[in-house]
């Protein structure tokens, strides 16, 4: 039988008051509802090549719709229960309140699952994490984006948000580079934003098909775009996203023309397990990408090692 | 924080009192190695006498307890199309008797990781409230170097506090809990007598470290030898097995992972500890590896333990147990390795370059 006088009461921290209150020897510690996912219709599916598809999710409830907000270069973690979760950039617009974009390549375990699912499914979002572009920093400059293959998901948000913010920018260039002419991805609003708002894309295959062609059919790496361009180091700031292997080039590049590292962002790929910093998956050199990425300037990179 | 003094067969009735009443866990001994030497755990004990309060150290940490292998963080269950998370946050009532003061610094390091952070973490809080830690301070093994590591003493962490003078433990009590339970038994203020005796125990223990490690500027040289041959060298000896973080006591890393019930009506998510060495640990979608070699890997466990992460300030997260050490298979331990990189002589074996510095 337990004598009762030694019996140590059980404290419930679902219970607010327990929640906000310190611990049994004061140390500070809060609560955070970080591990329920929002539920999420996929209201629409789009494919946009064999390994690429577009998501539209709605949150359902209001209220956590309401409290959904993002900035350009963040990620969440989609979730299909039973499956698993996903790190995913949110390639929508932040300012669109309504609806989420995410564009997804076959490539593991959970998006393949996700590939088989069908328009009215729901899935569950935790987040937003991570850091973003900075777009009020780099109000009143050239900028730069240079994206290589999927590279060009996260970095729709940033141009969602210039295009919504147009006069705030000097000019906008957009260099683009795949493998193929195939997998070329929201072409067709790239076009659109350059016609109506004056921002210059530039795209280049590695390798060419019969209709590459014309004043886009370059074949070649990203890097030769840069002898199409003109680049004014003070006055610009750059983005850049695509495979490791890329950095290195790129960021080289623009190093040697003269563009501060602190001016150069990058957004880094890791694959997390919890978004939040405490499974270390996303770990590089001493930083995770998860909490103080996945948008770092030029400058870190090259202080984390193994980074790029 | 009170300070008391109570006799050794009191405090045996007031743990036994405690271990009684709740779900407890102390220090075992559960079988004997190779040599003959006993093996000691942390299990669940009914009454004081299963209690060992002289072992040596645990095999495993303390940490499975608030970290288990395996657990369960949400449950989904399917209603046709749709589906309803349920998240519990839900830890009974322990009492952990005989943490060695290390022990009780890495459950530290873990709060400040897992709680005082971005996102702190409410599976890890509900059990750490639901927690009552009574540590005990001991001398210190052959290969221990918490001293090093500076976490030999402390001072948070925990409810009660024994420091043994003798034929009383010199008591610090950290809680009202502790307190409350403690009136009920015999303890006394502390003497002039018992002030001096624990002085001189802290300075038995603080003499009795026979490995020490230099960990002076340990951040800066892990990073300005990034690239040295010596990870390529031990790497080439770790077997990536990730026994090194099973029994580190501040290790948290984990893997993420849905499985559906076999009658399709639900899903659980489960966290599983991972190891930073095995070899998936950074593997992307697509299959590439940031980290393929051994080397890297096993240089990322000593950066994360003795650099830190930007979650804890760049702390390191070592408290100088050596547990890694005595269960590596292949005989890696922190302080040759540490040693090595350091480039010390006595365990320096890749002098082979002609700079006079490695000779």
């Amino acid at each position: 039988m337990p004598d009762m006088r030694f019996v140590i009461p059980r404290q419930d921290i679902n219970r607010e008051n327990f929640a906000s209150s310190a611990p049994d020897f004061n140390r500070r510690s809060e609560m955070m509802n970080t591990d329920r996912g929002f539920k999420c219709r996929i209201t629409n599916i789009v494919r946009l090549t064999e390994h690429e598809k577009l998501f539209q999710l709605r949150i359902v409830d209001p209220l956590e719709r309401a409290i959904f907000r993002f900035k350009p270069g963040q990620f969440l973690m989609l979730e299909l229960p039973g499956y698993g979760d996903v790190p995913i950039s949110i390639s929508s617009s932040s300012t669109n309140h309504e609806f989420l974009e995410l564009c997804i390549r076959k490539a593991g375990h959970v998006t393949s699952a996700l590939f088989t699912v069908e328009e009215g499914a729901y899935v569950a979002i935790r987040g937003p994490f991570g850091s973003s572009f900075p777009m009020d920093e780099m109000a009143g400059h050239n900028i730069l984006l240079i994206a290589g293959g999927l590279g060009i998901a996260p970095l729709r948000a940033p141009l969602f948000w210039i295009n919504e913010h147009r006069d705030r920018f000097l000019d906008i260039n957009l260099l683009y580079g795949v493998k193929e002419p195939s997998q070329l991805l929201f072409t067709w609003q790239f076009e659109e934003w350059e016609m109506i708002n004056h921002i210059r894309l530039h795209t280049i295959v590695e390798h060419g098909d019969a209709e590459w062609r014309g004043k886009r059919g370059k074949t070649g790496m990203i890097t030769n775009l840069f002898n199409d361009i003109s680049v004014d180091v003070k006055k610009s700031y750059a983005i850049v996203c695509g495979p490791p292997i890329m950095f290195k080039f790129v960021c080289g590049y623009l190093d040697k023309l003269g563009i501060p590292m602190n001016r150069m962002f990058v957004s880094l790929e890791r694959r997390m397990h919890c978004g939040m910093g405490k499974c270390c998956r996303c770990m590089v050199g001493s930083t995770f990408t998860c909490i103080d990425g996945p948008v770092f300037d030029y400058w870190s990179v090259m202080n984390l090692k193994e980074a790029i | 924080m009170i300070y008391k003094v109570i006799s050794k067969g009191e405090f045996r009735r007031f743990v036994d009192a405690l271990v009684k009443s709740n779900n407890s866990l102390g220090p075992r001994q559960v079988d004997t190695d190779s040599q003959g030497n006993p093996v000691y755990q942390f299990k669940p004990v009914q009454s004081v006498e299963e209690i060992a309060f002289d072992y040596t150290a645990t095999t495993s940490s303390a940490k499975h307890l608030f970290l288990p292998f395996r657990e369960e963080l949400s449950r989904f269950s399917f209603h046709g199309d749709d589906w309803e998370q349920q998240i519990n946050y839900e830890a009974d009532p322990v009492v952990l008797v005989g943490l060695r003061p290390c022990d009780i610094s890495a459950l530290n390091i873990l709060d400040d990781v897992l709680l005082n952070s971005h996102f702190p973490s409410p599976y890890y809080l509900a059990k750490r409230k639901n927690t009552f830690v009574i540590g005990m301070d001991h001398l210190p093994l052959p290969d221990c170097f918490c001293k090093s590591m500076n976490h030999h003493t402390v001072t948070i962490g925990f409810n009660l506090f024994c420091s043994d003078i003798g034929d009383n433990y010199y008591l610090s009590i950290n809680s009202s809990k502790a307190f409350n339970f403690l009136k009920e038994f015999e303890i006394r203020d502390p003497s002039h007598d018992d002030n001096c005796l624990l002085v001189e125990r802290r300075k038995l223990i603080q003499n009795s470290f026979q490995t020490e490690i230099d960990v002076t500027a340990l951040p800066s040289i892990l990073d300005i030898e990034f690239d040295s041959p010596v990870w390529e060298k031990w790497g080439q000896k770790c077997l990536n097995c990730g026994t090194c973080a099973m029994v580190c006591p501040s290790c948290y890393c984990y893997s993420l992972t849905e499985s559906c019930e076999t009658n399709r009506k639900g899903a659980r998510r489960e966290k599983s500890l991972y190891s930073c060495n095995l070899v998936d640990f950074a593997v992307v979608a697509g299959g590439h590896n940031f980290r393929p070699k051994n080397g890297d890997r096993l240089k990322y466990r000593y950066y994360h333990q003795h650099r830190g992460f930007a979650e804890n300030g760049n702390q390191q997260i070592c408290v100088g147990c050596n547990r890694c050490g005595r269960a590596c298979l292949s005989g890696i331990n922190p302080k040759d390795v540490i040693n090595d990189l350091r480039m010390e002589k006595e365990s320096c074996l890749i002098c082979v370059s002609s700079s006079p510095a490695r000779i």
